[in-house]
């Protein structure tokens, strides 16, 4: 087991969660909680396999993918935003509808035949770069290169530009924001549809590019509740959600392939030789999950961060301090 | 008269002159408006669900005379809704109380398996010789059963009170780490003959089934409804004395209505947190030991964690976290999985619970406003 390569794949596998984690980030910073990321990565990992099955071209995959999840986002908008609903119910029925979908309109799919991929490629230069280059610039799928610019994107986005500033004011303070003339509903649809289609897009990462295939339920494996609690360890800011979405990346790719070897740095490798305490790395995301939660409540609790104020809270005009 | 005179600047035209105006509703609706509220939700979601059926390539007429068929259509199949039903009712009181209090277990699934888990233990370490009467057997499968549940309740429902951790997420994340903790244990210690399953249990760990008496009561032949039912009708009762009958009841409402008056009336959040999710955690425990017990009669995975625990959400929203309505609306649900089951794409009964919980939160809003469709005066 060479420990750079399950960096460098870790990278890839960490890129599915990062883009859910900032689609969150942008849905939830906008004031709107959407629990439905499950749901709306199967429907992309199952729209986009299933488009670039039928038409050989997975770039349309991708586009379909993301305009599907985008879509389906819109209903747990339409529920949160207009109707005023609970937004944790709401996100939880998005989770199930996503999922119920998928599988109905993935029947079949997987044995559906191989699938044209997204390519992969080096960074000329970049790649040479010792250690750093093997990793994260050698081999890797276009799509992970699009998560590297997606992270000062969105940071810079949310933190310095004009539209970021109105981001944070919806999140916040929608009644401010709505007296300075933003339209706070138009905006919470907005960027709920921009996290629907980064969620899409990482499942049609997956579906395409890190782990090709559809397996139904077991395609996103629970990814999408990760990125949502990593949204709470990132505490709403995209740079700490790429540390957080390439150290989980990095965790889930060591679980699958510490089991490989004979040997682990000269000893006996204990998983080869137990292969049922892989049942206990695999609990290794998901418990790893509630310590960074546990790290993510307590950061907020000393450094006085914390979530969007409104968030969760439906706006509702003329409501006193809203 | 203003409209014989020519208007001087171009009139902007709505393509939907319509505006939806909502008001607040000020007095309580009347008492049949949320039933009809709900079954209006069910028909649509039904009629949606029929046309995604379509789009995939089924019959949606066919679909749901088969799901009614294979579910009520004689007293075998209408026995087999009710096993179905059982697990459902169970986890969804689990859900009705913890989001009494808005809590927001998701977590019920893991705290079946656990309870599944728990109760399998006790006939597999072994725990009793063979020989044990099932008067010693079952309630001690019970307990364990509980137990095993409270705890994976008891987790989240510390982190939470102690470390405000985001329940959702934690409580889901406990059910991915049961399904692999209890995977472990079926492949590695209790494997039968490296099947994926354990051995089956002994007769003195099943639960008493209708057909056990059909000596007695010709009727009862081929009819596999466990006591399990009994269980959790007796558990709604209670959970509803409990809810709307105690003072504890009343705290718990309160906290869930409006948390900041219930502190300063002095009720301890904190407490009532870790309480809830104990219970909670104990509830769907239970489930799962009436599962194995009553149905499965082994631990393995698939039949076990086959989502009964995200039915319960569902159910319990549906019931409007009332458990006696929950007994009503788990049939209905018992008989979706029921005949889910043998319908194509087998991700129909997924789909339609989807839908059926979308449609649902979206007429919750027609409770709280009333809805105005009026014309927009074209605007000069």
């Amino acid at each position: 087991m060479d420990l750079l390569v399950v960096l460098q794949a870790g990278v890839g596998t960490g890129t599915v969660l990062l883009f859910a984690t900032l689609g969150e980030i942008l849905a939830e910073r906008s004031g709107v909680m959407n629990l439905g990321v499950e749901g709306m990565m199967l429907i992309g990992a199952m729209s986009g396999y299933s488009v670039a099955i039928k038409t050989g071209n997975p770039w349309l995959g991708v586009i379909v993918a993301m305009i599907a999840a985008g879509l389906l986002s819109q209903i747990h908008a339409f529920i949160a935003i207009t109707l005023h609903a609970d937004q944790v119910v709401s996100g939880l029925a998005l989770t199930f509808l996503g999922i119920g979908i998928s599988l109905v309109l993935g029947d079949g799919l997987s044995k559906a035949g191989t699938v044209a991929l997204l390519p992969t490629l080096s960074i000329p230069l970049l790649s040479q770069i010792p250690i750093l280059g093997k990793i994260f610039f050698t081999d890797q799928s276009v799509l992970v290169y699009l998560g590297y610019l997606f992270i000062p994107i969105a940071w810079y986005f949310i933190n310095y530009t004009r539209p970021g500033l109105h981001l944070r004011a919806v999140g916040e303070y929608p009644a401010a924001a709505d007296a300075l003339g933003i339209n706070v509903f138009r905006m919470r649809y907005l960027y709920v549809f921009i996290g629907g289609l980064l969620a899409g897009l990482a499942g049609v990462t997956i579906s395409l590019a890190i782990a090709p295939g559809w397996f139904s339920e077991m395609t996103t494996s629970g990814q999408g509740w990760i990125a949502v609690g990593l949204v709470i360890f990132a505490q709403w800011d995209p740079l700490r959600a790429a540390l957080g979405s390439y150290t989980f990346g990095a965790l889930r790719r060591l679980i699958l392939d510490i089991q490989g070897p004979m040997t682990l740095f000269g000893f006996d490798n204990p998983f080869y030789y137990n292969p049922y305490w892989g049942f206990f790395l695999q609990m290794l995301p998901y418990a790893f999950t509630i310590v960074v939660l546990v790290i993510g409540s307590r950061d907020a609790m000393r450094k006085r961060l914390g979530a969007p104020a409104a968030l969760g809270v439906p706006y509702i005009r003329g409501e006193r301090g809203k | 008269m203003s409209e014989s005179a020519p208007v001087p600047v171009p009139k902007r035209r709505r393509f939907f002159p319509y505006r939806l105006r909502l008001e607040p509703r000020l007095k309580e609706p009347p008492a049949w408006y949320p039933v009809v509220l709900s079954v209006g939700a069910i028909v649509v979601a039904l009629v949606i669900g029929g046309l995604v059926i379509a789009v995939a390539g089924g019959n949606p007429f066919a679909s749901y005379a088969h799901i009614a068929q294979a579910s009520f259509g004689s007293i075998g199949v209408l026995s087999d809704t009710l096993v179905k039903a059982t697990p459902i009712l169970m986890t969804s009181l689990a859900c009705s109380i913890a989001f009494r209090m808005k809590l927001w277990n998701i977590g019920a699934e893991g705290q079946f398996i656990m309870g599944a888990f728990g109760a399998s233990a006790v006939v597999l370490v072994p725990l009793f010789p063979p020989e044990t009467s099932a008067w010693v057997v079952l309630p001690t499968m019970m307990l364990a059963g509980i137990l095993a549940g409270a705890l994976w309740g008891l987790i989240p429902g510390l982190l939470k009170a102690k470390l405000n951790v985001n329940e959702i997420i934690s409580t889901l994340m406990m059910n991915y780490i049961a399904v692999s903790w209890i995977n472990y244990w079926i492949f590695a210690v209790w494997t039968e003959g490296g099947f994926q399953m354990s051995p089956v249990f002994p007769k003195n760990a099943w639960l008493p089934r209708l057909l056990d008496y059909a000596d007695a009561v010709p009727f009862f032949r081929g009819l596999t409804t466990h006591a399990g039912l009994l269980m959790g009708i007796l558990v709604a009762i209670l959970l509803w004395l409990v809810i709307y009958r105690s003072r504890w009841g009343y705290e718990i409402r309160l906290i869930g209505d409006n948390p900041r008056a219930a502190e300063y009336a002095g009720i301890n959040i904190t407490r009532n947190t870790v309480l809830v999710m104990i219970l909670s955690g104990a509830l769907a425990g239970l489930g799962g030991m009436s599962e194995v017990a009553g149905t499965v009669h082994r631990l393995q995975t698939s039949p076990i964690a086959a989502g009964y625990g995200f039915t319960g959400i569902i159910v319990a929203w549906l019931s409007k976290l009332n458990p006696l309505v929950a007994i009503l609306v788990s049939v209905l649900f018992g008989a979706l999985l029921l005949a889910g089951r043998e319908i194509q794409p087998s991700g129909i009964p997924k789909m339609i619970q989807g839908i059926i919980l979308v449609c649902l939160i979206g007429s919750d809003f027609l409770m709280r406003y009333r809805l105005h469709i009026e014309r927009i005066a074209e605007e000069a």
